[in-house]
């Protein structure tokens, strides 16, 4: 079970990283609210494995709590960028899309 | 080998399976393009990918309090994933960058022309 | 571009609920919000049920939900068939979004498809919109609700078939739920369409 949780800790660990150049290299402020949501789901992934790894399930109720707060999180980013752009553009037609 | 051992290897490979699907999620959001198509990328570790590692987690811990606390994330992260998806990609698509020349076709773009054509239309009569 | 399909664009059906029906969506919900409460608790006894049962009437008071017209009945059969359906579409697409991922070779292409679903309610446009962004490969950017016509960013695609060939999948979804929970109405009427001649944006 070890040599499991060493494989699964590099490949986590180099999902992260990558994850991580697109939230600094963005471009656009959506790009990085959806490499967030992965980042998240990739700790969500290392808090799991952890827990299957040790037997232990003091951690459970933090993926609770992580997999209703990503989704508030990107939601919110969502509509504050869908906000800006209504304002910054002639907005033709997202009067109708609401 | 006992059923013990063998329920710790199909724990293993979920736990694997999931981790794989992150990485290749994580490959994915650097060389994909544009946003649309990350967003594709970005599905993988967030379905499929958690569903293996709770099962791994659930096949590892075999207790019921445990198992019903996982089964309330899969839930939640299955009904909530693609209403932040469609709400970061109904964002997205008329003023982000999207790389219009890798589309085959866009059915979206005649049907916007047509809202704002009936929205000129009633504004003028 | 194909002719207009033979239906006139209809709006989604929302009759006044019956006050039976009101009552049958109220106990849908507040079963299910026990249910959760239950789970996060993790055991079942008494004082979970019934702080369960308080949480879920505040709930339903202080945030009181649209009401969802739900005229078919749950039918087990096509309801596996569905859930079976979906993970192998689940597991095939991961693997082919990772495959897009990782091979050496073009940056892939893609398509922004119109579905036009054949029954169009509230019920059936959510469930089918849920399900096709939870695949990956397919993202809903847009549905409009007067029509019943879903937007779809679909990965890649190279050609205008497979542009057909992905519209009749997204039918083909929506017949299986129909199946699953449709009521005989919906269910005739998807029958009488096959998934070939129908879904062209009008």
């Amino acid at each position: 079970m070890s040599a499991v949780a060493v494989i699964v800790t590099v490949l986590l660990a180099a999902a992260g990283g990558l994850t991580l150049t697109r939230i600094i290299r963005g471009p656009s402020i959506l790009d990085r609210a959806v490499a967030t949501d992965v980042l998240l789901a990739v700790i969500v992934a290392a808090i799991a494995t952890e827990a299957a790894y040790s037997r232990d399930a003091t951690a459970l109720p933090v993926l609770v709590v992580l997999a209703v707060l990503g989704f508030v999180g990107s939601v919110s980013v969502a509509r504050f960028a869908a906000r800006r752009n209504d304002t910054s553009t002639s907005a033709t037609s997202d009067g109708s899309r609401r | 080998m006992s059923l013990d051992v063998a329920v710790d290897v199909a724990a293993s490979i979920c736990l694997i399976a999931g981790a794989l699907l992150s990485l290749a999620a994580g490959i994915a959001l650097v060389r994909f393009p544009d946003l649309l198509t990350r967003m594709h990328a970005a599905a993988k570790p967030q379905v499929l990918g958690l569903l293996l590692v709770l099962v791994g987690c659930a096949l590892r811990l075999r207790t019921g309090v445990d198992i019903t606390t996982l089964v309330l994330v899969g839930a939640f992260s299955l009904a909530t994933a693609p209403v932040a998806a469609h709400m970061v990609g109904r964002a997205a698509y008329p003023h982000e960058d999207i790389r219009t020349d890798l589309l085959v076709t866009d059915e979206l773009a005649a049907h916007l022309d047509r809202v704002a054509e009936e929205r000129e239309h009633s504004a003028a009569a | 571009m194909r002719s207009d399909p033979p239906t006139q664009p209809t709006d989604p059906a929302r009759p006044p609920l019956s006050r039976t029906a009101r009552r049958r969506n109220q106990v849908v919900a507040v079963t299910a919000l026990v249910a959760v409460w239950v789970l996060l608790w993790g055991t079942l006894s008494w004082a979970n049920i019934i702080g369960g049962l308080v949480v879920a009437a505040v709930l339903l008071a202080v945030f009181p939900l649209p009401p969802v017209t739900f005229a078919g009945r749950v039918r087990p059969l096509p309801l596996l068939r569905f859930w079976l359906h979906f993970l192998r579409d689940l597991v095939v697409a991961s693997a082919q979004v990772a495959w897009l991922a990782v091979r050496v070779g073009p940056t892939p292409r893609s398509a922004i498809i119109a579905a036009r679903l054949r029954v169009n309610t509230d019920l059936n446009l959510t469930l089918t919109a849920e399900a096709l962004s939870l695949l990956p490969g397919s993202l809903i950017l847009e549905a409009d609700r007067r029509t019943g016509t879903l937007y779809i960013h679909v990965l890649g695609v190279t050609s205008r078939d497979e542009v057909e060939r992905f519209r009749r999948g997204v039918l083909e979804l929506e017949a299986r739920i129909i199946e699953a929970i449709g009521s005989p109405e919906e269910l005739r009427r998807v029958r009488e369409t096959p998934a070939d001649r129908e879904g062209v944006p009008a």
